[in-house]
């Protein structure tokens, strides 16, 4: 299946060096927060990051919005190299890819109107006059669920799931083809949280707009996800197209990953796989397969060569010794 | 295949006798908007060796509820005005404040949410263990007191507690800190133990480590677990029953399987069909309820649901349900029952 690709992660690998001494200091060490990864998102597609903490995927989105600037490997947007582009590139870079984080409490600022929270986006990179950005910012409020007259107040006026529509609507302003969403929805209430997703739904339908979802509610990738890639301390251990994955986990910490998630429907019984012990220190990450200590399959092999990746199935890809 | 995994037996559930009954529980909070109704006459109990949960939305008094049990609701805009909680046998809220050190720890006890803020950050996790420990085991030295405080941790699933016990907070991961949390929460073998929101900032792989230790804790030890949350799936997975709040009120209660399979309050069914499933592909959209639950300190006098509920019509505005139940124990507080269970309180609004 042939799909535009909107973004391209190429070997990404962003390491943080850990450092000694006040004055002199001694580089005695490197978190790999995120190592030779490799990925791509097509046009109007969403590809999730799933993994546990420190496992490198906030890192990753950081890395494709600009915060942080990898250490080898490189990102691409159609076509062109995200941190070499410069001057009028890189302000159009900042219209086409935008964010929505976690917290819709602390990413908003509190002594901004909201439509000028909302326009900011516009006035600065685009030079649009502020009338012209008001007018978008009415129509752009009505398509989050929220009401044009509601433009004049103040963050501090909206409930959480209110305000996660405003942190939306700045996010659409620039008409972006990605939006990284940082844990959308994992601060509001299940309720809210409903109203949201399927708002995220119905945008990227109606805007045609590519998302990278990190998350770690595996219902809440299901249901928004085209694509999943597993990650575990800084590598993607598995990655196939939602359905397929979620029908057929292989690599075992998939499986157990999977298998902790609770369903409350108490008829659903998976396997349950409990893991032994916690995420080891990216500083120093276990020889062979990363995840060898704690895999309930481990081999001889598993400690001594890193797996490669395989496809084994079309579009399943999995890193581990057993396949 | 080399398995280094464990063989775990599902513990035997033991369930006993009720150890604490709650009966028309009310705490308001006096704040400058008024009367804030945060638990609103809840009657409930649970058994030696029961798993109970408590499920809503933020807001809806579960927390406050916890804190009332324990007495420890914030002053002074917090009062228990009304109620009993009769934990083995007597009223608690009629002890003075001065007998609540002891029963709360030994008594009743409680897990908070997050392990960062429930440790002190200057002290060993030894040394915080041994200052409650001193409290209940006042005739033991000191050696002794530090040996059970080794021991707790071990049963907590703490690798090498002697080592551990001299570490700082800030030394530990966020799991093994929840377990020392634990431990202490279960130092002064407490009857009822309260946890609130336990997992919600752990990792899933490390959630599912530590309800599998809570769950043999209990088979050991036949304590009662009161389970806060707002997760289904650890409700679905930890509880034998569960009672659903909304609005400061309890709106349906019953055994955990049924009462999932097939909720009774338009409320709950709402709230379950608003979670997706890991197990259902292609699903075109989520259903959602509209609006926002009522502010506390301006409660609707009729049912508290009835500006989101689909089924509301003037009875519901106008009156306050009584409660209805089943034959197997299902409670659910609902005028659409009427008929059909048997109404078993009046409306208590």
């Amino acid at each position: 299946m042939e799909q535009d690709i909107l973004l391209q992660a190429q070997d990404l690998t962003k390491y943080f060096p850990v450092t000694k001494g006040l004055v002199l200091q001694k580089t005695v060490g490197w978190v790999q927060a995120v190592d030779h990864v490799n990925f791509t998102i097509p046009k109007g597609k969403t590809l999730a990051l799933v993994g546990e903490s420190g496992c490198g995927k906030t890192t990753t989105a950081k890395l494709i919005l600009r915060l942080e600037k990898p250490t080898t490997g490189q990102i691409t947007l159609d076509g062109m190299d995200v941190h070499t582009i410069e001057g009028d590139d890189l302000k159009k870079y900042h219209t086409d890819v935008s964010a929505v984080f976690q917290d819709p409490w602390s990413s908003l600022s509190p002594r901004m109107r909201v439509r000028d929270i909302i326009s900011e986006a516009l006035v600065v990179n685009q030079k649009v006059e502020k009338h012209e950005a008001y007018e978008r910012v009415d129509e752009l409020l009505v398509q989050v669920g929220l009401r044009a007259q509601q433009a004049t107040l103040y963050p501090h006026e909206f409930s959480g799931g209110q305000r996660q529509r405003l942190a939306l609507a700045s996010a659409l302003v620039g008409n972006p083809k990605l939006i990284v969403l940082d844990e959308p929805v994992s601060a509001l209430d299940v309720s809210i949280q409903a109203q949201i997703m399927n708002l995220l739904k119905e945008l990227q339908d109606s805007y045609d707009v590519g998302f990278l979802l990190v998350a770690h509610n595996l219902a809440t990738v299901r249901y928004l996800a085209h694509e999943v890639a597993v990650m575990y301390l800084g590598e993607i251990v598995e990655q196939a197209e939602t359905d397929e994955l979620y029908d057929n986990t292989l690599h075992p910490y998939t499986k157990a990953l999977f298998s902790a998630a609770l369903s409350a429907n108490p008829d659903s019984q998976r396997e349950e796989i409990i893991l032994r012990g916690e995420v080891p220190s990216p500083i120093n990450p276990p020889s062979g397969c990363r995840f060898h200590q704690r895999c309930p399959y481990v081999m001889d092999i598993c400690s001594q060569e890193i797996p490669v990746r395989k496809e084994v199935a079309p579009g399943h890809f999995v890193n581990c010794h057993l396949y | 295949m080399t398995s280094t995994q464990e063989i775990f037996q599902e513990p035997e559930k033991k369930i006993g006798e009720v150890v604490l009954e709650v009966k028309d529980l009310r705490t308001y909070l006096y704040t400058k908007w008024g009367i804030t109704k945060a638990v609103d006459g809840l009657n409930f109990h649970v058994r030696e060796g029961e798993t109970l949960g408590i499920v809503g939305e933020s807001g809806c008094g579960k927390s406050m509820t916890a804190l009332s049990l324990l007495r420890l609701a914030p002053k002074p805009a917090a009062r228990t005005v009304s109620g009993q909680i009769i934990l083995d046998g007597e009223d608690i809220l009629e002890r003075p404040e001065s007998d609540m050190r002891f029963i709360r720890g030994q008594k009743i006890s409680m897990i908070l949410q997050d392990p960062m803020t429930s440790l002190n950050p200057v002290y060993t996790v030894g040394n915080q263990m041994v200052e409650a420990l001193g409290l209940y085991y006042k005739d033991e030295g000191s050696k002794d007191i530090k040996g059970r405080a080794v021991d707790i941790l071990r049963r907590m699933g703490v690798a090498a507690p002697e080592r551990r016990v001299l570490d700082y907070p800030h030394q530990m991961s966020g799991g093994m800190k929840q377990r020392v949390v634990g431990a202490m929460a279960i130092s002064g073998t407490p009857r009822v133990l309260i946890c609130d929101e336990p997992t919600t900032a752990l990792d899933v792989t490390i959630q599912a480590q530590y309800l599998r230790l809570l769950k043999q804790v209990q088979a050991d030890t036949g304590v009662a677990i009161i389970f806060i949350t707002h997760d289904m799936g650890v409700i679905a997975k930890m509880c034998d029953r569960v009672m659903v709040m909304y609005a400061g009120k309890i709106v349906e209660t019953g055994d955990v399987r049924p009462l999932f399979k097939n909720p009774s309050h338009p409320y709950t069914k709402a709230l379950m069909a608003s979670v997706p499933s890991m197990d259902e592909s292609h699903v075109e959209k989520l259903y959602s309820i509209e609006g926002q639950p009522p502010a506390l300190f301006d409660l609707p006098v009729g049912c508290r649901f009835a500006n989101r509920c689909e089924f509301a019509d003037e009875k519901c505005v106008a009156e306050y349900p009584p409660t209805f139940a089943d034959e197997d124990g299902h409670t659910a507080d609902c005028w659409r029952l009427e008929g059909q269970w048997k109404r078993v309180a009046e409306a208590t609004a």
